[in-house]
This record gives C-alpha cells, structure tokens and sequence, in this order.
C-alpha cells in the first residue's frame, strides 16, 4: 500500500459528525480517535474483505477459461454502421426527461448523465436539451444569416459564407439558467441527472461574433447590446451585452468535431461563454445591433430572479462559479467498502476553475482535490479525489474556486440573500449522504 | 541568356511573391466581401423585434372584443378562456390587484404576500412591449407567426382587461402603448443587478473556503421523499453496468443493514421498448396532442378514451374524427375550442382517429 493512500485512510471519519446530537458528536468524536489508531490495520482488512467478496472457482473464472463467442467467431465487417453509436451495454446513458416537470413535449428539456460520463467533453447525443417550441432539422442551404441594425451594411450570410470565414475551435460549457432549480426548496429529485444535467461542455467551432459585426462595420460608438433571434416557431430573442459579443461570442455551426446536432440549433447557433443556455440562441437567423435592452419574453417574464421583497432582478445571465461530485452520486449504489475514486465537475463563467476542495463529514473538513487538465476558462474542469470508505455513513460535498476567488456558497447563504422562491441560478454546494447500505441520496446539509 | 541557375532563382521569387500575395493582409482581409447586403424587405421581412420604448412596433389596432373573439378561436385551448388556465401552460392573467396598478410593484410577488398559489405572467412582466413581441414572434402555440398585426393588438388588449388594466370597450394601438405601459401591474418591480450581467463583476454571495473543524448546522435539512424514489423510473437503468457503482434499484426499497448485507443490485439494461400503442402514441405526442388530451384522462381537452366511449358505434366515425382533428372544433365536450391541425399529414390523422376508434387502447 502506497504511502498516499495510508495518509487518505487516515482521514476516513467514522461518521458524518455534523448532523448528530451534542453528546453523541462527542461518542463520535472518541470512536474517530480510536479509528485513527486503527486505520492501517482497518486499511488491511478493506483489502481483504474485498478480495474475498469475489469467490473464484477452483480453476479460475469462466470469463477466462471458457473462451468467448468474440474469440472463437467471425466479427461484424467494418463500418457497418457508417455513423457509429455507442456500445448496446451502454445503453443506460440517456438523455432524460423529468417526469412532471413540464406538459408539453415541445417546450420541454432533457437531462445529460452526468453520473456516468469522463473528462470534461460531452458526447453531442447526449448533450442536454431544451426547447422553446419544439426542434427542427433545418436545410443548411436555405438557412440565412441576417445583421442589421446599427450597422454600416446590414448584410445576409448563407452558411456556405460562414463556413469560409476565419474560424475558431473553443471548449465551452453551457448551462441552462435553471439547472438546479428542484434544489431552491426542499430536495425532490434522485439523482445527479436531474439535480445537475442542464450542463454540457463540447468543443464549438464557428467564427467569432466580432468578426462578423466588424465586417458589417458595426457602430462602435452606439453600440451598447445586440439582439440575437433564432429561426425556429419561438425566434427565441436574447439581449447579448456588447461588449461581451465584441469579446468571445461564437457563431458556431460545429460541435465536437461534427456539425451541430438538430436538437442543439443545426446548423447554425450562438455560443454566449459563461452565460446561461438560453442566450446561446439556437438556429441563429439575425443579430441586430442597437442601443437597449429588449426585454424579450424570456428576459422579462423568465430567466429572472425573484428576490424576498418582490422585485426581480432583470438580466442576471451569468453562471457563476459551482461543481458537483458525478461519482458516487445519488442514486448510486457503493458494492463495498474501501477505496473509491471520487470525481466530478466544476465550472465557473467568471472565467476558470482554480480550486475544488471535497469534503466526506458534511462540510466540517475539506481537502483538495486534483484538478485534470486541461482547466481552460468557462470550461469544465474534472477533479478527481481518493476516499476510503469505512462503510459508516458519510456526507460528500465539492465546493469549487474559481480565478476571481469567488468561493461556491452553501445553499442556505444563496437563499439568504435571494429568499427561497427563486428558480434560477442555482450554484449551492451539493450534499450526498452516504447510507451504511451503500446507497446515495440526495440531502441537503449547510 | 540567363543560365538555368539564374532563371530557377527568378521563379523562386516570382513564386514567393505571388504566394505572398495570397496572404490576407490585416487592414484588408480577402473574407471582407463575403456575405451580401440585405435588401429592404428581406430586413423588413425578419425584423420584428419590439423593444420597450416601442421602437419596431407595426402600425395597427385592435380592440377587447375582436381580441376575444380571437382568444376563444386560437389561444384558450391552451391558455383557458380567460387566460387563468394551468393545465398546459402558467397562467398569464390573475394575482394583481387596482393598487399594483397604482403602484406599479406587484405585490403579490413579496414572500408570503400572493393572493394565487403561482406566479402569472401579468403578475411579472413589467414591459407592455413584452407581451406584444412574444404573442406576435410565438404565438399561436402550433401555428407561431400567423396572426396579423391587429390580430396581435386585440389579443394584447384581452389580456389587458382581464387583468382590470384596460376596461372592456378599449381598442389598444400603436399610438397608445406607451400610455397603457404606465398602468402596468409590475412596471417598477424589476431591477437591473450589473454584477450577475458583468462577466467581470462579483457575486452577491460570499463564501470563505474554511478547510478544518468548519462550522455546519448540524441537521440534515431536506432528504429525498420516500414517494420520490421510484418518481423517475428504475435509476438502475439509468447507470452504467460495469465500474466501482451500480444504479440503485428504486423499484425496491431502500436494503436494510450494512453494505454488502443484500446482494448488489442486479444490472438491468434498459430496454429500448416501443410505446405502448406503438407509432400512435409517437404521433400523439410528437403533435402536442398529449399537451391537451390524456388516453385515459382529460387535461384540456377530454381523454382519447372519452373519446372513443362517446361515439362508440357511430357510423364512419374514423372519418368524423378525421375531420375533427383536421378542422378542430367545439361544444362537444364543452366550450374551450379544439385549434385546427392542418400541419398533420392525411395519412396521420387517420392512424390516429383508426387508434381512438378503436377505444384508444
């Protein structure tokens, strides 16, 4: 056993103290520093009883002996399936739908699986979704570009034009304003899916927004916000602050190496860095430039925060620093004790992650956890952590830095400054309890 | 005569300058002219924006009473008559009252203070522009776009006096938007927060990253219903089958005693199954079908199987309900209009009304 992991072993509490009684904190307390003595001994018998968990035959195990069907046959032939899909076993990873979370299909959204996904990049058929009025699979030959407004040549794009331009290939992740909302009031749904999956990050290429709007010979002077509008039954509407559009906006046809998906704005969206999903306008028909705000639909009626007093803050776009542990997660089941790998992800649109700590007693004691790279700005970044589970109940929890120094809050600190009433913007830390029968559910502890 | 040595030398330059040519320069780029300029009526033709100091607003009026008319042909089958409905989308109308008007803060949004179990939209929006943009760029719900100007006008003005902000013989127009958006329930109740807009400013929350004997409230707050654990089907299958975790199986409860204990839980994979009732129930839902009728329950609209049990032994039924699909319709199950459905194709609309005749199974 390596020196590291006797130090992790070390650090194992015997049980979540933070949610137990004064009198029984202190019976925890002396039990934790028995166990300390213990630990390597009690690393040991981990060891052991999980290699005795798994009873061999006298020989050997049949997967070994009998030789497969794969080794002794002939295979498929190659490229049998001209676009490839993903393994039949791994059929369980599905984009999901929220039961009851809305009544219609077409305005509705799907839930990327986090619990079960690596790295930071998320594979395009399973990027979330949402729609405003239902998803197309537009003609790229008949889709158009528009830019007007405070423009010198308000100028139409075919995408035949776009693709020519000077492109970009940048990894971003995209998260819905929502994500999270179920957690605002009490916890309601099981598992990191839905709790989280309004998140995705992929590699967008396309052509900055800025190349576009100086090649219309934007007005820089009047200038102030751009409207993006996309060419589906809702033209979704979002006011894009000018600055920001001038900065890293991407007027992106690619994801991930291929084209867009349909169901993610083929062929052509808006990727807005660091600012909530829906301002990534989807089938992008029209920038305007101009000098106000437009306090469309879903910047006026959605998309806002409800503060105690009534009023709702109008435009609060940013997605601000937050991360989730993805494995183990609720609704995950641990087959034993002993060492896990706990990862998950973080995220800031402030710019990019630099620390995430985790912690297994609820929130007491943290440590730091190990950041994968590459860590690029508005980016998933993926950490990574040893644990030793000793089989006594447990609380993990992330709390990710970003490069401001923002510190991700607890949820009882959101919701002292927005009230409980709120729907959007969501970044609490996230707790899942570890029962001693090896599954996880979703709590909320602060 | 030049020697080869000397007529190579000049095609490498010749060479090198025309490749040098071919770069584009910084102040002159060669992508500068691609695109084209848009004519008048194609940017008349997309920009219909409408911002809140009415800048785009089209010329035009309508009145309450056209606007109802209106309402009960296309919109109150999702929305209900009088705008109050729940059943497919929130309510736009309900929760403000003759002082918000006065005041212009709602103030049934404060926490504790609502007089309706949800937030409206009328109860939101501070922006008579708003409502104008979305009803004219959205709506109706299935056939987005198709309302004329005064159309658009006149369903505005029915909101507006449900919600008691115009009285019952107002004809809004272009000319007195600005007027009507001075009597808007929530006109004060938004706030601009430049932090949360900033990708460059701070949050409105502070949290210090305490590593050692933090302090925590020392109670689980909030822990999954018991109700709730199968809510979202079988989490087994929605997990990988290999790795350090298995999905729990939620079509069981919770095992009892230690891990290890119960045997791990079976790996289960999803089966990719057709829906029941097969290409029908694809059909029903992929048209917003479901959002109205449930197969056994009414929503808006009645249950498929309310439906069938109506007209059980009518004569050509699959033809009658053919044509109630196609044309839509009401007064048979009540008042609120069935919206025509000329997007569904024949052969559809057959398939499903062959799938209702036959009891909707």
């Amino acid at each position: 056993m390596s020196k590291d992991l006797s130090d992790v072993i070390g650090r194992v509490l015997p049980a979540p103290e933070n949610f137990l009684s004064p009198d029984k904190l202190e019976t925890a307390r002396k039990a934790r520093r028995r166990f300390m003595g213990n630990a390597l001994a009690m690393g040991a018998g981990v060891a052991a009883t999980a290699s005795a968990g798994r009873a061999l035959a006298a020989d050997g195990e049949d997967a070994i002996l009998k030789l497969p069907e794969h080794t002794t046959g002939l295979g498929q032939s190659v490229a049998t399936d001209g676009y490839g899909k993903p393994s039949k076993w791994e059929a369980n990873l599905q984009r999901r739908q929220s039961p009851g979370l809305t009544r219609v299909n077409q305005a509705s959204v799907s839930f990327t699986p986090l619990q079960g996904l690596f790295g930071i990049i998320t594979p395009s058929g399973l990027h979330f979704e949402r729609h405003h009025q239902g998803w197309w699979d537009i003609d790229p030959s008949k889709h158009r570009l528009m830019v007007n407004g405070l423009v010198k040549r308000e100028r139409v794009f075919t995408m035949d034009d776009l693709m020519r331009l000077p492109s970009v290939s940048r990894i971003h992740f995209i998260e819905c304003g929502a994500n999270g909302a179920t957690e605002w009031g009490n916890v309601a749904v099981p598992t990191v899916q839905y709790t989280h999956g309004m998140v995705s990050c992929s590699e967008f290429t396309g052509v900055l927004l800025s190349t576009l709007l100086e090649m219309c010979g934007v007005d820089k002077k009047a200038a102030k916000f751009v409207l993006a509008e996309g060419a589906d039954g809702s033209s979704m509407t979002r006011t894009i602050d000018f600055e920001r559009a001038m900065d890293d906006c991407i007027v992106a046809w690619a994801m991930n190496g291929e084209m867009l998906r349909p169901e993610n704005g083929y062929p052509l969206r808006l990727v807005v860095p660091g600012i909530q999903g829906v301002s990534w306008v989807k089938y992008l028909r029209r920038i305007e430039v101009g000098d106000q705000k437009w306090a469309t639909k879903d910047e006026a009626v959605h998309y806002i925060d409800q503060m105690p007093d009534g009023s709702h803050r109008q435009y609060s776009g940013i997605q601000e620093c937050k991360s989730v542990i993805t494995t183990p997660s609720a609704g995950q089941t641990l087959l034993d004790k002993g060492y896990y790998n706990v990862t998950g992800l973080a995220w800031s649109g402030r710019g990019s992650v630099k620390r995430v700590d985790v912690s297994v007693d609820g929130g007491r004691n943290w440590r730091t956890a190990r950041l994968e790279g590459p860590v690029l700005p508005k980016a998933f970044a993926r950490f990574n952590i040893d644990w030793v589970w000793d089989g006594k109940p447990a609380i993990l929890q992330s709390r990710a830095i970003d490069s401001t120094g923002y510190v991700q809050p607890k949820i009882n600190q959101l919701r002292a400054v927005r009230g409980t009433r709120s729907v959007y913007h969501q970044n609490a830390v996230q707790s899942w309890l570890v029962s001693e029968n090896g599954e996880l559910s979703n709590v909320q502890v602060y | 005569m030049k020697t080869p040595l000397q007529q190579t030398t000049q095609a490498i330059v010749l060479a090198t300058a025309l490749l040098a040519s071919g770069w584009a320069s910084a102040a002159d780029p060669a992508w500068h002219n691609l695109g084209r300029d848009a004519t008048p009526a194609e940017v008349k033709a997309w920009d219909i924006d409408v911002r809140p100091d009415f800048k785009g607003l089209p010329k035009g009026s309508g009145s309450v009473n056209m606007g109802t008319n209106v309402w009960e042909d296309k919109c109150a089958s999702c929305h209900g008559i009088f705008g109050e409905s729940n059943e497919v989308f929130t309510p736009i109308i309900g929760g403000t009252t003759a002082d918000d008007i006065k005041t212009g803060h709602v103030k049934g949004l404060a926490e504790g203070k609502s007089i309706v179990p949800q937030k409206t939209t009328i109860m939101k929006v501070a922006t008579l522009s708003t409502l104008w943009d979305y009803i004219n760029r959205a709506m109706p719900w299935n056939a987005p776009k198709s309302l004329t100007a005064d159309e658009v006008y006149g369903v505005t003005a029915y909101l507006l006096n449900l919600a008691s902000i115009v009285p019952a013989d107002f004809t809004l127009s272009d000319k007195n938007m600005a007027e009507v958006q001075q009597r808007m329930p929530n006109r004060n109740g938004m706030v601009f927060y430049e932090p949360l807009w900033k990708v460059n400013g701070k949050g409105d929350v502070n949290n210090v990253a305490c590593m050692k004997n933090c302090e925590v409230d020392p109670t689980v707050h909030s822990s999954l219903p018991a109700f709730a654990r199968d809510a979202h089907g079988n989490v087994a299958e929605q997990n990988r089958l290999i790795g350090p975790v298995r999905g729990a199986d939620t079509t069981q409860p919770p095992p009892k005693g230690s891990v290890g204990s119960v045997p791990a839980p079976k790996a289960v994979l999803a089966a990719a199954s057709a829906a029941e009732g097969g290409d029908v129930k694809a059909l029903l839902a992929s048209n917003a079908c479901t959002a109205c009728h449930g197969v056994k329950n009414k929503i808006v609209g009645p249950g498929f199987n309310e439906i069938a049990a109506k007209h059980k032994g009518k004569a050509d039924l699959e033809a009658y309900l053919v044509s109630k699909i196609k044309a839509g319709g009401s007064g048979v199950f009540g008042p609120v209009p069935m919206p025509a459905q000329p997007q569904l194709k024949d052969e559809d609309a057959q398939a499903i009304a062959r799938w209702i005749a036959a009891g909707a199974p």
